[in-house]
């Protein structure tokens, strides 16, 4: 059973007459690589700075192995950071950076120069060692950052959207580092970002966040399949979310009656909503069924084709609903082609009950 | 086409003038400090150091330069001290009176020195401090700290804002990230805050001239001279007083600009 190393209990923190996070509760667990994501102005760089003691909780605790973090100053925290600008000290040279925080501990000057060293070598950059700053890339610098933070050999690290900088093949050249170099130390990762796909592709957990409260903490895969309210299912993935009035229930399945339509919903784990309740389905664009003809399925709507966006093997099609409103479909680029689809032209959406997700009221 | 070459050439011979104004007075006054003659004409005399040799004996001169040396070297520390932990307050903190605390900093330079100077003589003869060495240093100070703190301001306003924290993240209490991360910063900037603090100090003549009362500085001593008699002397003392203050000011541009163009090429 994994151990909880950081615990946010009842956290707030205001800024003047701003409350930029409001009653956070959840734990970080040992080992773990946790993302937290949301859009600019969400509360997630001001909960990773409470975290480094660079800010203090307005309200709550904030516990690290037990102890109560929220007024310990930020030197004599073990809770090293990556910097969004990385924040390398440009009058030092590689080594010097790498060495600063061992130096900051009174460890000697042979030591900290065969801890740097060895640092600067596992992520194969021994060779700049000796380097100015200003004289290495984006993605050396990185490598320096990281260095730099993890040579005291913390329990936890703090990245601040450390990839931002960077052009997008080195983004994914640094994500698969990170992944690995998280699984070697085992130390616990903690990513903030507002980047689907870093955060997916490298957490364990995902907190998503929103006006400063959790919207959803989950494994990558629950929260893109299942996500628990509107705002994650519009931040999240490409999905269509669709409302109407609950008109009758058998067992797990609700029938929802809408203006596109009647609909039956799997409840999946939500509670039984009564009859008459306004309630909201996710389908997610790429479980969609797209065809010409006429289905026999139940949860079916007739759509006019309006654009297409081509990212590759897979495509996404824009239609209009009845209603006006859109609907986007993913579906391969080769099953397209043989689709012989006109602009304007009719095209059925359908699926299987199973594939919705039901979110409530929300 | 040929409206451009006019106008460069316009605008080269306006720079050229300028530059002939500014420097042909002082470039006259170090040839003359050579020449043989008493009086500055032309054509001139023979090649000499008289004038030097003159100046080297005089035990005024000589005290003048030590007050001097004394004056501009404790009022580089002091300005640059101050200068430094005004720009950093600013930098670090936000607080109700700071239009004010800035102000009061900032505020010398803007009084005529005329004024100044004879405030100060008032001031100083009440609690009884005129006419020694150290209401030079003090008057100084107040008149050359302001330039510092914009120098170390400016060099302040171009560090990454987490540079400090990051210093903190890592282990450095508040004094420790100052001294190993923020004065190795804004180094670059102190030196030159320094030579130039130095440099005004040194130059000064209308303070100087009101409350230095028997402690003559060099800028003082060369009015005496004139005064007196015309005398050669002086273009020696002055092309002495030249070559100090440039060394100083230039040490102090290069320094600047070798590390502003080092970080540049940071981001290409």
């Amino acid at each position: 059973m994994a151990e909880a190393l950081v615990e946010f209990d009842n956290v707030v923190k205001r800024f003047g007459d701003f409350t930029a996070v409001e009653t956070m509760n959840f734990n970080i667990n040992e080992g773990e690589f946790i993302a937290i994501m949301g859009p600019s102005g969400c509360g997630k760089t001001t909960t990773l700075r409470m975290l480094a003691g660079l800010e203090e909780p307005s309200e709550g605790e904030i516990r690290l192995q037990g102890q109560v973090m929220n007024t310990v100053p930020p030197h004599e925290r073990d809770t090293p950071m990556v910097w969004q600008s990385l924040a390398l000290f440009p009058f030092l040279n590689a080594r010097e950076n790498v060495e600063f925080g061992l130096q900051m501990r009174g460890v000697d000057a042979a030591t900290r120069r065969r801890k740097a060293l060895e640092w600067l070598d596992r992520l194969e950059i021994g060779e700049f060692a000796e380097r100015d700053i200003s004289s290495l890339s984006g993605g050396q610098k990185q490598r320096v950052a990281l260095a730099r933070s993890l040579v005291t050999e913390p329990k936890i690290l703090l990245l601040d959207e450390p990839l931002s900088a960077l052009d997008a093949n080195l983004v994914i050249r640094m994500q698969s580092m990170l992944t690995r170099l998280q699984r070697e130390l085992g130390i616990t990762f903690v990513y903030v970002t507002h980047s689907q796909s870093e955060a997916f592709a490298m957490a364990d957990r995902v907190v998503i966040m929103s006006r400063g409260h959790i919207a959803q903490i989950g494994t990558p895969k629950d929260i893109y399949r299942a996500p628990a309210n509107r705002f994650v299912a519009e931040f999240v993935g490409r999905n269509n979310i669709i409302s109407g009035k609950v008109t009758s229930g058998k067992g797990k399945t609700v029938t929802l009656e809408g203006s596109l339509g009647v609909f039956t919903v799997d409840l999946g784990d939500n509670p039984k909503p009564a009859v008459g309740d306004a309630g909201s389905f996710v389908i997610a664009a790429d479980l969609v069924h797209l065809s010409v003809a006429r289905p026999k399925a139940a949860n079916t709507i007739e759509c006019s084709l309006i654009s297409e966006e081509f990212i590759g093997s897979v495509v996404t099609l824009f239609l209009e609903a009845p209603d006006g409103s859109e609907f986007k479909v993913q579906i391969q680029e080769r099953e397209l082609a043989d689709m012989d689809l006109k602009h304007m032209g009719k095209v059925y959406v359908s699926w299987a009950s199973g594939r919705a997700h039901y979110i409530g009221a929300g | 086409m040929k409206g451009d070459r006019l106008l460069r050439g316009f605008l080269y011979g306006y720079l050229g003038l300028v530059f002939i104004f500014i420097f042909a007075p002082i470039v006259f006054s170090i040839i003359f400090s050579f020449n043989s003659d008493r009086f500055p004409t032309i054509p001139l005399g023979s090649f000499t150091l008289r004038w030097y040799e003159t100046i080297w004996q005089d035990p005024d001169v000589w005290e003048a330069a030590r007050t001097s040396l004394i004056v501009s070297l404790s009022v580089a520390f002091m300005a640059t001290f101050l200068g430094f932990t005004t720009a950093y307050t600013d930098y670090r903190y936000r607080f109700k009176l700071k239009p004010l605390y800035l102000a009061l900093i900032l505020l010398p330079p803007t009084i005529p020195l005329i004024i100044m100077a004879l405030a100060m003589l008032a001031w100083f003869a009440k609690i009884g401090l005129s006419g020694k060495v150290l209401s030079i240093i003090i008057a100084h100070t107040v008149l050359t700290a302001p330039f510092a703190m914009a120098i170390i301001r400016l060099r302040l306003s171009q560090m990454d804002a987490s540079l400090e924290a990051a210093a903190w993240n890592l282990g450095a209490d508040q004094w420790r990230a100052l001294r190993r991360v923020i004065i190795p910063f804004c180094r670059p900037a102190i030196i030159s805050s320094f030579c130039l603090t130095a440099a005004v100090s040194f130059d000064e003549f209308a303070i100087a001239w009101f409350i230095s009362g028997l402690n003559k500085t060099i800028p003082v001593i060369i009015l005496e001279i004139v005064t007196g008699n015309i005398d050669p002397q002086v273009n020696a003392i002055g092309s002495f007083v030249f070559l100090t203050s440039m060394t100083l000011v230039i040490i102090a541009q290069v320094v600047l600009m070798t590390r502003q163009k080092k970080e540049k090429g940071n981001h290409g």
